[in-house]
C-alpha cells in the first residue's frame, strides 16, 4: 500500500526522467517500476533505507548496469541504451560513492582528462597536452571554484578523502553536464565537511540540476527542493521536504533503520 | 573410417581429456582460492615425472614411482607456496605470470642440471602393459584405460573433498570471500598451502602418468601447461566442474581433430596438401574453438564468479 | 581539509603556468632523463668502441639488444602504459619476420609472393619490408584486439597467448613459408647508402629506427590520446564517467604497440639472415615481457635497460655456464618480488604523470 506520488504544478520539461525502470537479479527485484524526473533548477533527492536498491538505481540511470525494462531520457533523448561514456558526452555528469579517480594523476590533469572528454577529442596525437590550454585554462578555473586551486599539482592518491570529494565534484561539473548524479556525496565527510559541500552544492543549483543520493538527512533537508523516498526497490513517495517530512508512509519505512 | 578406429580414437580423446583435467583441476582451484596464475604448474608436472621414473628405475615398482611423483610434487608445491607464491598474492597478474615464468626457468634448468639433457625411462607396470579387445575389433591399451580410470576416480575425489568435506567447505568459502573466511578464523596460511599442494599433486600424478606413457623429459610440462589454460579459460576460471567439461572438450577436439581434420580435406585436395593442411588447423583448433567461446562468453562456460 | 571556496561565479585565470614535464622526458633535469640520455648513449658508444677496438662481434651483439629493445617498446606502450596484459606479442614479431623474410625470398626467387587477388612482388630493400611488416603485423592486431578487448583480466592474458599460438601453430604446419625449419634469408635485405652486411651500419639503421620509436612513444604519450590511456589503464569506469569509451583507446594503442613490435621483428629477421618459428612461440613473448619488466613498466627507456640487461646476462652468464637460464631465472624472480620498478626504477625512482 502506497501513497499516491503528490501532483506537483504545471512543470518544465524534465532534463533526466527514469520511466518504469525495472531490475531484478534472480528472484530479487532490486528496481521495481522506478519512475523519476528531474527539471531544471532543483535539486531532487532520494533517499531510502539500505538495501532500498539506490545504487542499482544509480547504476542502471549512468549506464554501468542495463536495466531489464523501461526507459531513461536525458535532455529529450532517450539513453537507454548508450555506454557510460555515450551518457556522459551526452550530458550526464555523475560522482561515486567511493572516489573513482585517476590516482597516479595530479588533481589538475584529472579534471583536464574530464575537460578532455567533454571537448571530445582523444584521439589526438599530436598536441602535447602540458601546455595545451583549451584544457589547462577550464580546468584551473575549475579547479578555483572548488577551491582546490592550491592543490592542484598534487597527486590524487596523495589528496585527503575531503579533497578527493570535491575533486570528483569538479570533475563531474568540468563535464558542463546537462544533469549531475551524485552517489553519496557527503559520505565519509565530518560535519565541517558536510556543511561546506553543502553550501557548494547549493550554490549549483541554477547552474546544473542534480539528482541527489544521500544518507545525510541534514544535508537532504537543506538541499532538496524535491524528495524521492525509494524503499524495496520502489518509489513509495516523491514531494516536497515537509511533506515527506510528515507522511506516515515514509516514517514507517525508516523505523528500525537509521534514515 | 572403421568402428574400431572411431573407438579408440574417442578413447584416446577421453584419455587426454582426463589428464588435462588433473593439471587444469589444481591451476583452476588456485586461481579461484587464491586468484594466483601460476605458469610453474607445467613444472610441477615434470617434477611428478622425474621423481617417478628416478624412484621406479631404483625400486623396480612403478607403485611406488607414482606415489613418490604425485608426493614430491606436491611437497615441491608446498615449498614453492611458502618460498614464492605467498609474497604474490594481492599482486598484479603481470608480476604473477613474470614470477612464475621465472620458476619455469629455474625448474627446467635446475632439472637439466641434475638429470641432464636425456630423457629418462620410464617403463609402465607389467600389471598394466597388456591390451584388452574392444566391440569393433579395436584393441586398446591397459593402461590408457587405467589412466581414464585414475583420472575420473580423481574427479569423482575432488567432488566428493569440495562438496563433503570441512577442506571443501573452506576451499569453496575462500573462493567466494577471502577476507570473510579470515575474519571466521580460518588459518587462511595454511589452507592456501594445502590447495597449493592438492594442484601440485595432481599435476605430479598425471606426469607421472604420462611420463610411462610418452616419455621424461625436461619441458614435457609446457605444452600441456597452455593446453591446461585454454581449458580453465573455456571452462571458467575457478571452476571444477568447468574444468572437467573444458578439459574433456578440449580433449575431444584435439584428438578427433587430428584425425579427421585431414581426412575431411582429402575429400578436397590431396593427400599431401591434405595432411598439412589438416594438421595445421588441427593444431589450431583449441585455439580457434577457445577464442570463439570467449567472444560469445567472456568469462567461459561456468564461470565461478559470474 | 581546504575550504570549498566562495560560490562566486567563474574567475577565469589565463594561461597559467604549463605543466612540468612528464617523467621521462628529453633534456629537462630529472633523473630518469638523465638515465635515459645515459643509455641512448652507452648504447651508441659501446659498439662503436668496440668497432674502433677491432671486435666487430659486438656490434652485432648491440643491434640484437637495439632490436628486442624495440620490440619491448611496442609492448611496453600496450602492457606498461596501457594495462594490457599480452602475452602473444610474440605474434606480431614473429608476423613481422616472416613478412620480412617472404617478401625477401621473393626477391631472391624473382617470383611474386601472392599472385591473387592482386600480385606482389618481393622486395629485398628495408623500408618497404618495414611498412609491409607493420601493415600486416597491425591488420593482425586490429582482428586480435577486437576480440581480445572483449576479455578482461585473465582471460584477456589467455586469449592473446592463444592467438599466438594459433599463428605459431600454422607457421609450423604451413609447408610453404618453411614449417619447422622456418624460412633462410639468403641475402640481407638493403638500405639507400649504405652496406647492410657491415655491422656498424646494420647497427646504426637498428639504432636509428629504436630512437624514432622511443622519440614517437614519447609523444604520443603526452598527447591527450597518451593521458586517456594512461586512466584507461589506472581507473576504466572513471575514463568512462568523462565520457571517453575505453575499449577504442585500448584497441588503437594495442595496433601501435604491434606494429613497434612486429617492425622489430623484420629487422630481427635480417640480423639473424633467418626467420625461426620459434619467433611466434610464448617464449618469445614472455622474453619480450621480460625486457619490459627487468626495464621497468610503464617507463620510457625501460625496454632498452632491459633488453641490454638481458643481453648482457645471456652473454656475461652464457659464457660461464651452458645452464645460464638459471641464474637469469633467479635474477628475473628477485627483480619481480623485490625491484618492482626495474632498472629505471631503482634508479630513478617512482614515474611521474604530472
Amino acid at each position: 500500500m502506497t501513497e499516491p506520488v503528490l501532483p506537483n504544478p504545471v512543470l518544465p520539461n524534465p532534463v533526466l526522467e527514469v520511466r518504469g525502470l525495472t531490475k531484478s537479479f534472480g528472484a530479487l527485484k532490486a528496481t521495481d517500476e522506478v519512475s523519476l524526473a528531474l527539471i531544471p533548477g532543483e535539486i531532487h533527492a532520494l533517499i531510502g533505507p539500505n538495501g532500498a536498491g539506490k545504487s542499482t538505481l544509480v547504476a542502471q540511470i549512468a549506464g554501468q548496469l542495463t536495466q531489464d525494462t523501461g526507459e531513461i531520457w536525458l535532455g529529450g533523448r532517450e539513453i537507454s541504451g548508450l555506454s557510460v561514456a555515450g551518457r556522459a558526452r551526452l550530458g550526464l555528469g555523475r560522482t561515486f560513492q567511493v572516489s573513482s579517480l585517476a590516482l597516479e594523476f595530479s588533481a589538475l590533469r584529472n579534471v583536464m582528462l574530464a575537460v578532455q572528454g567533454r571537448l571530445g577529442s582523444s584521439f589526438g596525437f599530436v598536441a602535447p597536452v602540458r601546455r595545451d590550454a583549451r584544457l589547462l585554462d577550464p580546468a584551473r578555473a575549475v579547479l578555483d571554484r572548488f577551491g582546490l586551486a592550491e592543490r592542484a599539482e598534487v597527486t590524487a592518491a596523495a589528496l585527503s578523502h575531503g579533497e578527493r570529494r570535491q575533486l570528483e565534484l569538479a570533475m563531474a561539473f568540468a563535464l558542463e553536464p546537462k544533469v549531475l548524479l551524485l552517489d553519496e556525496p557527503m559520505a565519509g565527510m565530518g560535519a565541517g565537511g558536510t556543511r561546506a559541500l553543502t553550501k557548494v552544492l547549493g550554490a549549483m543549483r541554477d547552474t546544473v540540476p542534480m539528482l541527489l543520493i544521500e544518507h545525510d538527512m541534514d544535508a537532504v533537508f537543506a538541499l532538496a527542493d524535491r524528495i524521492s523516498v525509494l524503499a524495496e526497490g520502489r518509489v513509495i513517495f516523491s514531494g516536497p521536504p515537509d511533506a515527506v517530512r510528515a507522511s506516515a508512509i515514509v516514517r514507517e519505512v525508516y523505523l528500525g533503520g537509521e534514515g | 573410417m572403421t568402428t574400431a578406429l572411431l573407438i579408440e580414437q574417442l578413447l584416446n580423446g577421453l584419455q587426454f581429456g582426463v589428464m588435462l583435467f588433473l593439471m587444469a583441476a589444481g591451476l583452476t582451484l588456485v586461481f579461484g582460492v587464491m586468484g594466483l596464475i601460476n605458469l610453474a604448474h607445467g613444472s610441477l608436472y615434470m617434477a611428478g615425472a622425474f621423481v617417478c621414473a628416478t624412484v621406479t628405475g631404483s625400486t623396480g615398482s612403478f607403485w611406488l614411482g607414482l606415489g613418490a611423483g604425485a608426493l614430491a610434487a606436491a611437497a615441491l608445491g608446498a615449498l614453492v607456496e611458502i618460498g614464492v607464491m605467498r609474497r604474490l598474492y594481492g599482486r598484479g597478474h603481470l608480476d604473477q605470470v613474470l614470477a612464475t615464468f621465472a620458476l619455469i626457468l629455474i625448474f627446467s634448468e635446475g632439472t637439466r642440471m641434475v638429470f641432464g639433457a636425456q630423457p629418462l625411462w620410464l617403463d609402465m607396470p607389467k600389471s598394466l602393459s597388456g591390451h584388452v579387445s574392444l566391440p569393433g575389433g579395436a584393441v586398446y591399451p591397459v593402461f590408457r584405460l587405467a589412466i581414464i580410470g585414475a583420472g575420473l576416480a580423481v574427479a569423482a575425489g575432488l567432488y566428493v573433498l569440495i562438496q563433503r568435506t570441512r577442506l571443501g567447505m573452506r576451499i569453496r568459502a575462500g573462493e567466494s570471500d577471502r577476507e570473510m573466511i579470515a575474519a571466521l578464523g580460518v588459518d587462511i596460511a595454511r589452507l592456501y598451502t594445502v590447495v597449493f599442494a592438492l594442484g601440485a599433486g595432481l599435476a605430479g600424478l598425471a606426469g607421472a602418468m604420462i611420463g610411462a606413457l610418452q616419455s621424461v623429459e625436461v619441458g614435457m610440462g609446457e605444452p600441456v601447461l597452455i593446453l591446461a589454460f585454454v581449458t580453465i579459460v573455456i571452462g571458467g576460471i575457478g571452476s571444477i566442474r568447468g574444468a572437467l567439461v573444458g578439459a574433456l572438450l578440449v580433449g575431444m577436439v584435439d584428438t578427433m581433430g587430428r584425425i579427421f581434420l585431414p581426412v575431411l580435406f582429402g575429400l578436397f585436395t590431396d593427400p599431401a596438401s591434405a595432411t598439412s593442411i589438416g594438421s595445421a588447423l588441427a593444431s589450431m583448433l583449441i585455439y580457434l574453438m577457445m577464442a570463439a567461446i570467449l567472444a560469445v562468453r567472456p568469462k567461459g562456460l561456468f564461470p565461478a564468479h559470474g | 581539509m581546504a575550504e570549498p571556496g566562495n560560490a562566486i561565479p567563474d574567475s577565469p585565470r589565463s594561461g597559467g603556468s604549463p605543466l612540468p614535464p612528464l617523467g621521462g622526458g628529453l633534456g629537462r633535469g630529472s633523473v630518469e632523463s638523465w638515465l635515459n640520455a645515459a643509455l641512448a648513449v652507452l648504447l651508441l658508444a659501446a659498439p662503436l668502441a668496440a668497432i674502433g677496438l677491432g671486435e666487430p662481434y659486438y656490434a652485432n651483439l648491440a643491434s640484437r639488444v637495439a632490436i628486442l629493445a624495440l620490440a619491448g617498446v611496442g609492448l611496453n606502450l600496450a602492457l606498461g602504459y596501457g594495462g594490457m596484459i599480452s602475452f602473444g606479442h610474440a605474434a606480431f614479431f614473429g608476423i613481422g619476420g616472416y613478412v620480412a623474410g617472404i617478401l625477401a625470398q621473393g626477391a631472391f626467387n624473382a617470383a611474386p609472393v601472392i599472385s591473387w587477388p592482386v600480385e606482389v612482388m618481393g622486395s629485398d630493400s628495408m623500408v618497404p619490408i618495414w611498412l609491409a611488416a607493420m601493415a600486416v603485423s597491425g591488420v593482425a592486431a586490429v582482428a586480435i584486439g577486437a576480440i581480445s578487448l572483449r576479455t578482461s583480466g585473465v582471460y584477456f592474458i589467455m586469449i592473446t597467448l592463444a592467438f599466438a599460438q594459433m599463428i605459431y601453430y600454422f607457421a609450423i604446419s604451413w609447408p610453404a613459408y618453411g614449417g619447422e625449419d622456418g624460412l633462410s634469408i639468403t641475402v640481407r635485405n638493403g638500405f639507400p647508402g649504405l652496406d647492410t652486411y657491415d655491422p656498424l651500419s646494420f647497427f646504426l639503421i637498428c639504432y636509428g629506427v629504436l630512437m624514432l620509436a622511443l622519440a614517437l612513444s614519447w609523444r604520443i604519450m603526452g598527447t591527450r590520446f597518451g593521458a586517456a590511456l594512461m586512466c584507461a589503464r589506472m581507473n576504466p569506469e572513471r575514463l568512462a564517467t568523462v565520457g571517453i569509451e575505453p575499449t577504442p583507446v585500448k584497441l588503437a594503442a594495442f595496433v601501435i604497440s604491434a606494429m613497434i613490435t612486429g617492425l622489430a621483428g623484420a629487422l630481427f629477421a635480417d640480423l639473424n639472415g633467418f626467420v625461426s618459428p620459434s619467433m611466434l612461440s610464448w617464449h618469445t613473448s614472455g622474453q619480450i615481457m621480460i625486457f619490459v619488466i627487468l626495464g621497468g613498466v610503464g617507463r620510457l627507456f625501460g625496454p632498452v635497460a632491459g633488453a641490454a640487461l638481458y643481453v648482457l646476462m645471456e652473454h656475461v652468464l652464457g659464457g660461464l655456464t651452458v645452464h645460464w637460464q638459471l641464474p637469469l631465472g633467479l635474477i628475473l624472480l628477485g627483480v619481480v618480488l623485490f625491484a618492482r620498478g626495474g632498472l629505471v626504477g631503482m634508479v630513478a625512482g617512482g614515474a611521474r604523470h604530472d
